[in-house]
């Protein structure tokens, strides 16, 4: 079952194609990450899944709930982050996560004890008294957290949740989506690909607009990165004789020789493994190091875009 | 649909901003010191050293009507500038700084969040103009004499219907652009506009401005009405916020 449909979205803004046809689909209970590089059409396409833009044409789907005929019952099935996050400053964070309690019905007492437990879990426990305008982005930002999770949604729409935060706020964050898992669906857009590697078991990514790919992470790992193999030996000149002598091989993608390390790219894993070591011993070559590298989603992800620059 | 939870972080806002209390502040002030200047005005220009007697004697001594002149000039000057100010921020900076996103994801509509904001800057300034009316009634009591309280409480609605015309005006251009500035300069203009229109004598009698002039006659038992700016005023209320609506509803945020 999916969570989130989206079928054939266009939206222009004059000329520009800000969406070209976006289809997508994210399955109940997963998380799903939302690449691509600047202008590829992320937070237009959040904007249109959260209500705040309609699209030119195409239809969406967010937990059942059709945008284009009946967008009102959305909002009590999702939480947005958007990717600055908001306040009235002159609030505390108790205060605002009860005025979002008040919009959704919640009781008196379930809003203060949901206040406090999403506060506690953001680690703002020692702040829900204190005046959101003195905080930093990042306590703004788990604030922002805290904000979506109020109505325990079926659809969490996170605009890059942790790209404000530093490595220890990073890796809160990033185990609190963990733990969302299966509880609810959670659609993140971001450009941190070791974000994406670390919580995501779905990956789409966009470019111009449309959606160019979308798969399970390990299997967009096992299909698109092509395999890297380092070599390492002390004889830089046998070392660049013997690269240059597998340059014809079938199995061969590309090279690059950096002094005493030489790192391979190849076409056909199996091959190579069978190839690379019986040659490189008949060459000659003394081996310090051989290595098979683990394929990066960023290496995917350059591939995919036309290694347009990332945002 | 939630309109009271809306209202009610509205007036939280007011007060926490200190809205209400600049509001109440100033209007209070120009209430209770009208009838001081009105009444001490002219003992001080009689006052000044070397008058010439005869200039002296061609000012005439203050009466209760200039007690209510002057408490009215001040409230329409400075209730519409204030009616401005206070309102011009609403809808744009939020718009701005990206709080109506995070809301409006939330089961508000976009009429809820507009006419929430205004129900709360008409309660600002319904407890100010009460409080500025008790002010100014009480020193032109001191000073002058007792004014009818239900008459003077109806020139004070009146010039509350007007406040109101341009809190509403004002929320339309905070509605149509994406600036407080934006929405202040865009508003001032219809200030203009309207304060231009208001020099056509024909026109005049259907404008707010009218209803200031009808609020006079009532405390002072004079009979004159000014009916056809009443509805307009009601009117144009009606049709801002409801341009307002629409407009809000067709943006994208």
């Amino acid at each position: 079952m999916n969570s989130i449909v989206v079928e054939g979205l266009v939206k222009t803004y004059g000329s520009v194609h800000a969406l070209d046809g976006l289809n997508m689909k994210v399955e109940a209970g997963s998380v799903f990450g939302f690449m691509g590089p600047n202008g590829a059409g992320k937070t237009t396409t959040m904007r249109i899944l959260t209500g705040l833009a309609k699209p030119s044409s195409g239809q969406a789907w967010v937990a059942g709930v059709n945008l284009s005929e009946d967008g009102r019952d959305l909002s009590r099935h999702i939480g947005y982050l958007p990717e600055e996050p908001a306040f009235y400053p002159w609030m505390t964070p108790l205060e605002f996560l009860d005025y979002l309690g008040r919009l959704y019905g919640l009781q008196a007492k379930i809003r203060s004890v949901r206040a406090r437990e999403l506060l506690e879990m953001v680690k703002l426990g020692d702040s829900g008294k204190r005046r959101i305008g003195g905080f930093s982005r990042g306590m703004r930002q788990r604030l922002g957290i805290a904000a979506a999770l109020v109505n325990q949604p079926d659809v969490l729409l996170l605009d890059e949740p942790a790209s404000a935060l530093d490595p220890a706020g990073r890796k809160e964050v990033l185990d609190l989506i963990d733990s969302l898992r299966g509880q609810c669906t959670v659609l993140m857009s971001t450009h941190i690909l070791a974000d994406v590697e670390r919580v995501c078991d779905v990956v789409g990514i966009v470019a111009n607009g449309k959606l160019i790919v979308q798969s399970p992470r390990q299997a967009l790992l096992d299909k698109y990165a092509l395999p890297v193999f380092e070599i390492e030996a002390s004889e830089t000149v046998l070392l660049q004789g013997w690269v240059d002598s597998v340059r014809n091989q079938p199995w061969f993608a590309s090279a690059e020789v950096n002094g005493s390390k030489a790192r391979l790219v190849v076409k056909d894993v199996n091959q190579a493994k069978h190839d690379l070591l019986p040659g490189a011993v008949r060459f000659g070559l003394v081996i310090d190091r051989y290595e098979e590298l683990k394929p990066s989603l960023e290496d995917i992800f350059l591939r995919l875009v036309g290694g347009e620059e990332l945002k | 649909m939630n309109f009271m939870v809306v209202f009610r972080k509205e007036l939280m806002e007011q007060w926490r901003t200190s809205k209400v209390l600049i509001v109440t502040a100033v209007l209070f002030m120009f209430g209770l010191t009208s009838p001081l200047l009105a009444k001490y005005t002219p003992e001080m220009l009689a006052a000044i050293p070397n008058l010439p007697a005869a200039l002296s004697g061609l000012i005439p001594p203050p009466t209760v009507a200039d007690a209510i002149a002057q408490y009215v000039k001040n409230m329409s000057q400075f209730g519409i500038l204030l009616a401005l100010l206070m309102s011009m921020g609403s809808v744009a900076q939020e718009k701005e700084r990206g709080t109506a996103a995070l809301i409006l994801t939330r089961p508000v509509s976009r009429g809820t969040f507009l006419l929430a904001k205004f129900a709360g800057l008409a309660v600002t300034f319904t407890v100010s103009l009460l409080l500025a009316a008790l002010g100014c009634w009480y020193y032109t009591y001191l000073l002058f004499e007792a004014l009818p309280w239900g008459a003077f409480l109806a020139q004070n609605g009146l010039m509350l219907v007007v406040f109101l015309v341009y809190v509403a005006m004002t929320l339309l251009c905070s509605t149509l652009v994406r600036n407080q500035a934006g929405a202040g300069g865009l508003a001032f203009g219809g200030l203009i506009l309207l304060s231009g229109l208001g020099a056509f004598p024909r026109l005049a009698e259907y404008l707010p401005g009218q209803l200031f002039a009808w609020g006079v006659s009532l405390s002072l038992g004079i009979v004159k009405t000014a009916w056809p700016a009443l509805w307009v005023s009601l009117g144009l209320i009606v049709i801002f916020l409801g341009a307002a609506v629409l407009v809000f509803q067709r943006q994208e945020l």
